[in-house]
């Protein structure tokens, strides 16, 4: 089975790999990249803590091979911050207690960042149905809409 | 007393943003699956698919030939090491990996050693296993029926039957009851769920030939009590064992056992002399690690045509699966159970737990359950409304009129807990009042005449925690204290080391705000860790809503053996005696002479520059703290649902939570803990059950079927409290962690039963599945 | 959680898919948007030899109108679908259905004609399709043919896509004025498939008359149904309540649900009247507006 060359985009920077083409997507960013702020959390779908942007689409990477990622570009948590600066998700999930245990939080955030970035002002409801791939087991939600609202009014200024 | 600090400081009260979160949100944690090491290598669990059946033989050729396959590790390797089998945490043993049988589906039955994950998988499907199917056990009512099969062979007596265990006085019981001029009886089942923590469990294990110490970087919401263990099991010195517990993605009880998985990890990694990495999947995690609850429960109340209750009898049938894993207290084996007498002034009370095996995986205590206290308090409430509505009484008039009050604490309950404080009246108010409780009674009123259905369920319930002293609590025989560490330094930081291990809970904020409160240092200057045995107090870690009770009051007194100390410090560079000084939170100053002070950071400095002749330099205390009582939280939920006649789905319209766990530490992460315990109750009330066929195949075993609620079936939270501080605690502060999924269930049900009571439904067991109401509503002839 | 070893293929024409196919057969399995395939590969449960990964071949992903028809291009993301205005506006059955799939991020990546070619009889689209009796393109060797959604779905896992052939367009064709279409899904949760789903698109005449019907089923048989005499039974009359419970009763006696986690049989024919009946209902709605 031919190993596959890929080259990816990952958070501005062009990387190259050598992969078997069974390799998921979400192992490839942590074991290969060594990115592991994106997650693994289930093994059916389900979860949403490997969610990643590629080309600017929140996808769950544990549902895709790193293959398809070839001549794409990913964006990984690692990648939300700019220039050292904490993104207002970033800032958000922090002021407003959005996270416990933190293992969900990764992907919640580039959930969310997809999220405004198609819908800059959603609603409670809209953040709600726009989380509803990614599961969290610490915070009941509640907390995390009021993070998602908090970037949306900071990113409104 | 209780200073007021500044916001600066950040002491209690204060809702201080978090300090772990700066890493999380940058994808900058370090979990057990982040841990890569030089020279590491996978190791993947081979897993029976039946239920019960003999190995006739396992062929571990083909696995071993794939390149890239380092070991293959069978029951028959170990039992040569003697560690086929290990201690439970619960006065019995389960195989590591099976030899002779296997006694559920997914037990642990190879492990495969691979140069990646990938490899390992496909090894592990190469192994192959000869089984000859036994009949299967899953139904613990049939468990000691004569025909029933016998699923430990291993044990002297031959029986399903694993204990019996009572408490109370069973004569007055029964008497009061008989006595009683209106009793009724409820039987319910609290099915068998699971925490499901998102992080599943996992290790690394890296036995380094050179140093020949082993570090086990592992899931462990204990890891002293592991590392102790392990030293015992595995025959290793303890001072070369180290776990590291980093950070862990969520416990709730799920991480507190010992897996088999891990065990292999550090035995391959013994014999490979290699780092060894194992992570289950989330389906080994629901189908085989430490399940929660699968208690199925009757309760009788005998109580005056007024509604005062008299007596409550209690009998319960414990399913434990193929071993007994319960992690709780070595004297308790049905945990704290005999809480159930809850919020209310039983005169007499009698309880009594049969524990019984089934082909199912092994566990009970997990999921956020203080030790069973989560069926206790279900089961009381539930029972509370049955008397209700045998009265034709209101729920909430029944709770109010049968209460502890609130001057009748320390309270001795008849199951013989000492209550350490509660005001049950104030936080029902406060949440009948929040709720509108009138109002929507008449609207419930209104709609019942339209044929809407519409319910509004209570549950007053009282929790208990913070185990424990220990001259009653010990796990696996070591006493449950709780400890902290603190060392003050030159420039007046501090550092501070628990025996507990946060999943979420906040540790590294809240810990250090205890200490702000007590030294009066800001939060920004203190250093909370835990979780690595080799810097650690030792400590027996975090579940059971522990810390905060006992390390907590651990944290605080060694902080104020650190200020004992810093008094003597300020009275020498003042040249006072330390009779002439007052403390406030940061300074120790002259009495009637406020501005001649020294800070705690001028003293800080003079501890290692300028002492008073004879005294130690250095500025550090270790406290382990063993708790004289137990500590007793409680509260009152209301739940408003409507139920769609059409389709039975039921809507949680509102839910308001008033919570009492005394002094808070920091308000903000307490409304967080309810917020999430609150959606555990949810899932468990409406969508969570680990079912298994006759043949003992596991429903529900991946998160397809295991039902997680996501952000739109969760409903928003009004959470509300009142404060009855422990009268022991150093802080007054009680806990709160597992509250919401203790008061929550029965609140759920409640609400749906009371939608349905004017029909004459008087139970659903959980998970109360649309389909389950459309069944009653048919029968009713009520279906849309 | 790790998939078997497979080779993989990426063409960049459907001509070259297509001789992918009919060199490796049933060896080789099409990778769209992989959300049914790559699941099932992780299993184990599908294990292809080749993956033939379609999804940068051009001119595929598209929602236009062509000819009284709206054609939507087989790899169209449904996150794509849900988006669209066109969509919303003429076929707000299909906007209703596209939503309930899944979740937002599998939406992004699943696509129709996956969930179409998949024929699985608990994905969503078919049920609607069926509803407004689409059809369905399949390119192979020898060109395009056109299959009628209704001989589309033969059995479980199996539709009328030859082994070498790709489902590169569905068609609908688009709805006279005085119409209007549901889709309502059953779920336990958000993101589940569905415990029971009714598609229903009406076509009403001036005097309320139904003249057009459309009812299909989801996951409530080994393929997803279409209520043929339930569809029978309120065309040619008015679209009024009666009616609407007759016709429901009828598309739940043509059920055949299975029980499992979902429910037990008898709850979902009882949800599949109830669903029919509110499907129905917001269907003639529409159509009045």
């Amino acid at each position: 089975m031919a190993k596959q060359s890929i080259q990816v985009k990952v958070n501005g920077t062009e990387r190259e790999a050598t992969v078997e083409p069974r390799l998921l997507l979400v192992h490839f960013i942590r074991d290969v990249l060594r990115l592991t702020g994106t997650h693994v959390g289930c093994d059916t779908t389900n979860c949403g803590a490997c969610t990643v942007l590629l080309d600017g689409r929140a996808v769950k990477s544990c549902t895709m091979f790193a293959v398809q990622a070839d001549g794409r570009e990913l964006m990984t948590i690692e990648g939300v911050a700019l220039d050292g600066q904490l993104h207002p998700l970033q800032e958000g999930f922090k002021e407003e207690h959005g996270l416990q245990c933190g293992f969900c939080t990764p992907g919640m955030i580039m959930t969310s960042y997809a999220l405004l970035g198609k819908n800059p002002k959603p609603s409670e409801e809209e953040i709600r149905w726009g989380i509803s791939g990614n599961l969290c087991r610490c915070t009941g939600y509640q907390n995390i809409v009021k993070a998602v609202q908090y970037a949306a009014a900071k990113m409104a200024k | 007393m209780i200073h007021k600090t500044s916001s600066e400081v950040g002491g209690m009260g204060h809702s201080v943003k978090r300090k772990e979160d700066l890493r999380f949100i940058q994808g900058r944690g370090n979990y057990v699956d982040d841990v890569q090491l030089p020279n590491m290598v996978y190791g993947q669990v081979v897993r029976s698919p039946y239920a019960h059946a003999r190995i006739k033989g396992i062929n571990t050729e083909a696995a071993t030939k794939l390149k890239g396959v380092l070991a293959v590790i069978t029951g028959q390797d170990l039992e040569k090491a003697g560690l086929s089998w290990m201690p439970t945490l619960f006065h019995d043993k389960q195989m590591v990996l099976a030899t002779g049988k296997v006694l559920f589906q997914a037990q642990e039955v190879a492990f495969v050693v691979a140069e990646d994950r990938y490899t390992a998988a496909d090894a592990a499907e190469l192994i192959e296993v000869e089984y000859e199917e036994l009949p299967v056990l899953v139904d613990p009512h049939h468990a000691t029926d004569p025909d029933a099969p016998i699923i430990r062979e291993d044990r002297d007596e031959k029986s399903n039957h694993i204990f019996h265990w009572e408490v109370g006085d069973k004569q007055a019981t029964d008497k009061a009851i008989n006595d009683a001029p209106v009793k009724i009886k409820l039987s319910t089942a609290f099915q068998r769920c699971h925490p499901a923590p998102l992080e599943t469990c996992g290790c690394v294990a890296d036995f380094n030939p050179a140093t020949g110490r082993l570090t086990v970087w592992e899931t462990s919401q204990a890891p002293h009590a592991h590392r102790t263990l392990f030293a015992l099991v595995a025959g290793l010195s303890e001072n070369d064992i180290r776990i590291i517990s980093p950070d862990i993605g969520g416990g709730f009880g799920n991480k507190v056992p010992i897996y088999p998985g891990y065990v292999c990890a550090v035995v391959a990694s013994i014999t490979l002399k290699r780092p060894v990495k194992w992570i289950e999947t989330r389906s080994e995690n629901l189908q085989s690690t430490g399940f929660a609850r699968d208690y199925h429960m009757t309760a009788e109340i005998g109580a005056d045509r007024d509604g005062k209750v008299k007596a409550l009898r209690v009998g319960t049938l414990a399913d434990h699966g193929a071993f007994n894993a319960a992690a709780q207290p070595s004297k308790f084996p049905a945990g704290l159970f005999s809480i159930c007498t809850g919020s209310y002034d039983f005169q007499a009370s009698f309880c009594e737990v049969d524990g019984v095996y089934t082909n199912k995986a092994p566990g009970g205590i997990a999921y956020r359950c203080s030790f069973r206290v989560t069926e206790a308090a279900y089961l009381i409430e539930r029972a509370m409304d049955a008397l209700a509505d045998e009265l034709g009484m209101d729920a909430a008039e029944l709770r109010l009129k049968n209460f502890i009050p609130s001057d009748r604490f320390p309270y001795k309950s008849p199951l013989g807990f000492t209550y350490d404080s509660g005001d049950y009246k104030a936080a029902m108010n406060l949440a009948l009042e929040q709720a509108g409780y009138k109002d929507l009674l008449k609207e419930q009123a209104d709609k019942r005449k339209k044929g809407e259905l519409m319910g509004i369920g209570i549950s007053s319930f009282t929790e208990i925690v913070g185990a424990g002293p220990a001259h009653t609590y010990d796990i696996a025989g070591l006493k449950m204290f709780d400890s902290c560490e603190i060392r003050v330094h030159p420039t007046g930081k501090a550092t501070a080391r628990l025996g507990t291990k946060s999943q979420g809970q906040g540790h590294e904020t809240t810990f250090a705000q205890i200490i702000a409160q007590e030294l009066g240092i800001p939060v920004a200057g203190i250093t909370v860790e835990e979780g690595d045995t080799d810097t650690a107090p030792y400590g027996l870690g975090t579940y059971a809503s522990r810390s905060t009770p006992v390390a907590g009051a651990a944290t605080a007194v060694a902080a104020r053996k650190i200020r004992d100390k810093a008094k003597k410090i300020a009275a020498h560079l003042m040249e006072v005696s330390e009779e002439d000084l007052e403390w406030e939170p940061g300074k120790f100053y002259v009495k009637g002479a406020a501005d001649k002070a020294k800070t705690i950071q001028e003293i800080a400095f003079a501890a290692y520059t300028d002492l008073p002749p004879g005294l130690e330099p250095g500025l550090e205390a270790v406290d382990y703290y063993d708790p004289p009582n137990l500590t007793f939280p409680f509260g009152t939920y209301i739940c408003v649902v409507d139920i769609d006649k059409g389709t039975g789905e039921v809507k949680v319209r509102r839910f308001i939570a008033v919570d009492d766990c005394g002094n808070i530490i920091n308000p903000m992460i307490v409304e967080g803990q309810i917020h999430g315990g609150l959606t555990e109750g949810l899932g468990i009330a409406f969508m969570q059950e680990i079912g298994y066929d006759e043949s003992g195949n596991v429903q529900g075993g991946t998160f397809m079927d295991y039902l997680v609620p996501t952000a739109v079936e969760t409903p928003h939270w009004e959470t509300g409290k009142t404060c009855t501080p422990s009268p022991h605690h150093p802080l007054g502060a009680k806990g709160v962690g597992e509250s919401p999924n203790v008061g929550s269930p029965a609140a759920f049900v409640n609400a749906v039963v009371d939608a349905l009571s004017h029909l004459g439904v008087r139970n659903i067991d959980m998970p109360v599945t649309p389909w389950k109401i459309w069944r009653l509503l048919k029968e009713k002839g009520q279906a849309g | 959680m790790i998939p078997p070893s497979f080779e993989y293929l990426r063409p960049s024409t459907i001509k070259e898919a297509v001789a992918m196919l009919q060199k490796h057969g049933d060896a080789a399995k099409i990778l769209s948007g992989g959300q049914s395939l790559i699941p099932m590969m992780k299993l184990r449960l599908a294990r292809p030899e080749y993956v033939i990964d379609i999804n940068r071949i051009p001119g595929l992903e598209y929602i236009k109108e062509d000819g009284g028809y709206l054609a939507i291009g087989g790899l169209t993301r449904e996150a794509d679908l849900e988006a669209s205005e066109l969509v919303r506006s003429r076929f707000p059955i299909i906007h209703d259905t596209a939503g309930f799939i899944a979740d937002p991020q599998v939406r992004n990546m699943a696509t129709v004609g996956g969930n179409l070619a998949h024929g699985d009889p608990a994905n969503d689209h078919p049920a609607t399709m069926l509803a407004l009796g689409a059809q369905v393109v399949a390119t192979g060797p020898k060109g395009t043919r056109t299959i009628s959604i209704e001989d589309f779905f033969l059995s479980l896992f199996s539709t009328a896509l030859a082994g070498d052939e790709i489902l590169t367009e569905i068609r609908i064709p688009l709805p006279p004025g005085r119409s209007g279409g549901a889709y309502f899904k059953l779920e336990r949760k958000v993101g589940d498939f569905a415990t029971v789903g009714v598609a229903a698109q009406v076509t009403l005449d001036d005097s309320g008359i139904c003249q057009r019907a459309g009812i299909g089923l989801t996951n409530v048989g080994g393929t997803p149904i279409k209520a043929r005499k339930a569809e029978d039974l309120i065309r040619g009359k008015p679209l009024d309540a009666a009616a609407i419970d007759h016709a429901a009763q009828i598309a739940g006696q043509d059920s055949e649900p299975s029980s499992d986690l979902r429910g037990p049989a008898d709850y979902k024919k009882a949800m599949v009247i109830e669903l029919t009946r509110r499907a129905l209902k917001q269907a003639g709605e529409r159509a009045r507006k």
